[in-house]
């Protein structure tokens, strides 16, 4: 095994569908973009892809850089190269930006054809199995049949998991990390939150800020502000920040006084600057909306019935946004089906945010898996 | 508790004459998946292991294996009544706190249990303590201060045990190194297995 290398810079490609896509809420795209990147080499066979499905903030930008600029760098860099634990010597991967997305893909802040305006408001609601559709028609041009695997964690675990129900006979392995069959009704109400601070943002402008010329920057920022403190735990907060003092005293005033403020005010300001406000509003609905075991009067043995897949879950130990009960409910549901699963319970102290680090053991199970992975 | 690398032959093979082609088949405390692997080539089961240690579970992903990272001393809540064939437990029934839980979980979430452990009334182990020592031998491979052993039994306590909880003993086969052990198991056998049912 040749030591692991970076990916070097990287260049999107966008594919046109031009074939309207009903989508589950009723409504219609009549055409769409993906903005997609893909990272190794696609095999003769078209037996060697690997589809990774990004979560809330993430893109189709999973590894390598742009112009050589090392802050470019792909939000799953260390997962992904040649070397890596996701070995692009190998494998053939591909990281697509979600319709509804604002890095590219067909989203509220394109062009609606009928209007020659922004979408904004009249954005259709996205779900994860319209993601996931959406998904299959670019795997169409692309000649493959069946992925090696689809892999994804927290709401992208979710959209490897669709993929498994979905269009069974394409996904020979699901790889579903820090995720859950649906959220409880806690996660849903941070989602609301969220959201409210959006929609309560006076430039919010019922979703159409974008002719007003303004971005609900507040709502933005608080929406990620809370999303923040939800993918940590207390126990990784107490080690970064604990209660220290940015001026080493109390000063009776409401700048920043602990360096948990700052570290969100910071995280909150970075993220209003490039996220689009409707698609933090649609993804989190489609996260909300999420439940395969709806459709069978909430059985999710029975949801999971359709699955032809092998399937490894991760979950970590500190993550209360997506804890290991979930992972462990729907191991056990797929265990009643009689699927080949792997399931591995990590050790972290970092929340939820463990499924986007490099820890050793996380990443050998990844290693070990993917190595086994036929092609 | 297995060592990571176990090749442990003898146990191996009186396991897998207890199986039957394609079953479904939980091995608990897998280790590093030496015995899943091998009755899922002489007996094509389809098999999970459960294994806590993360470094065990790697190995086992790396053989391709099914498995499943949970504590065992939380038992099995979660597996369904009768999911599998067989829920076997090898080498490793003296490392877990709740024995009585554990062996009521087996036979609830399996039809039968298969179970190997160390014999702690070997005889050489009743010399080591008779010269003032706790044994340390090819079955007890630990020092007392770094063993993980926790629950030290005789073949005799194991079997008392299983008679009042209403557990019957299918099978029973002893040995002494790779050697079957017929007569007096219970001073002369360093490992036993046990095939097991509800009585």
């Amino acid at each position: 095994m040749s030591s692991p290398t970076n990916i070097g810079n990287v260049t999107p490609s966008r594919a046109h569908f031009s074939e309207a896509l009903a989508l589950k809420s009723g409504g219609v795209l009549p055409a769409y973009d993906l903005v997609y990147e893909t990272y190794g080499s696609l095999n003769a066979a078209k037996t060697n892809a690997i589809l990774v499905c990004h979560a809330l903030s993430g893109s189709h930008h999973v590894a390598g850089t742009y112009g050589d600029d090392p802050k470019s760098r792909g939000w799953w860099d260390n997962l992904v190269g040649p070397g890596k634990p996701l070995d692009t010597d190998k494998f053939f991967v591909i990281g697509v930006n979600n319709l509804g997305g604002c890095y590219g893909s067909t989203g509220p802040m394109s062009i609606n054809p009928a209007t020659g305006k922004p979408w904004g408001s009249q954005f259709p609601f996205v779900t994860v199995e319209d993601w996931v559709d959406s998904q299959a028609r670019l795997a169409d041009l692309l000649g493959i049949d069946s992925f090696a695997a689809v892999l994804g964690g927290s709401l992208g675990g979710m959209q490897a998991l669709a993929w498994t129900l979905r269009h069974p006979e394409r996904v020979r392995h699901g790889m579903v990390i820090a995720a859950a069959p649906k959220l409880s009704a806690e996660n849903i109400a941070f989602n609301e939150v969220a959201r409210q601070a959006i929609l309560t943002d006076p430039e919010f402008f019922g979703g159409d800020y974008y002719e007003h010329g303004v971005v609900p920057v507040r709502g933005l920022r608080l929406a990620r502000m809370i999303g923040h403190i939800t993918y940590l735990s207390d126990d990784a907060m107490n080690d970064k920040f604990g209660r220290r003092l940015r001026h080493g005293e109390h000063r009776y005033h409401f700048d920043v006084e602990f360096e948990i403020e700052s570290y969100l005010r910071y995280q909150g300001d970075k993220f209003a600057t490039f996220f689009d406000a409707n698609t933090y509003l649609l993804t989190t609905k489609a996260l909300d909306y999420f439940d395969p075991a709806l459709a069978y009067d909430g059985n999710l043995n029975a949801a999971l019935a359709a699955a032809r897949a092998r399937f490894f879950i991760a979950s970590f130990s500190t993550d209360w946004r997506f804890s290991p009960a979930r992972s462990r409910e729907l191991m056990f549901s797929l265990l009643h089906n009689g699927r080949h699963v792997t399931y591995a319970e990590l050790d972290s102290s970092a929340g939820h945010d463990s499924f986007l680090l490099d820890d050793a053991h996380y990443h050998a199970a990844l290693r070990a898996y993917f190595a086994n992975i036929e092609v | 508790m297995v060592p990571l690398t176990s090749e442990v032959r003898f146990d191996f093979d009186v396991i897998t004459r207890w199986i039957t082609r394609g079953e479904r088949v939980l091995d608990l405390g897998c280790g590093d998946g030496a015995l899943l692997s091998h009755l899922i080539n002489a007996r094509e089961v389809l098999g999970y292991g459960i294994e806590h240690d993360t470094e065990r579970m790697v190995a086992c992903i790396g053989r391709g294996l099914n498995v499943l990272q949970i504590d065992l001393e939380q038992g099995l809540a979660g597996f369904e009544d009768g999911q599998f064939d067989h829920v076997i437990m090898s080498l490793s029934l003296q490392a877990v706190h709740n024995t009585e839980g554990i062996l009521d979980e087996m036979l609830r979430v399996g039809h039968e249990a298969v179970v190997s452990f160390p014999n702690f009334g070997y005889w050489r182990h009743r010399v080591s303590i008779n010269e003032g020592h706790m044994p340390v031998s090819d079955s007890l491979p630990y020092q007392w201060y770094n063993t993980p052993n926790v629950r030290f039994f005789t073949m005799a306590d194991f079997e008392q045990l299983c008679e009042q909880r209403g557990i019957r003993i299918l099978e029973r086969v002893a040995f002494d190194e790779d050697r079957e052990i017929t007569i007096d198991p219970n001073n002369y056998a360093s490992v036993a297995i046990y095939r097991l049912g509800r009585a």
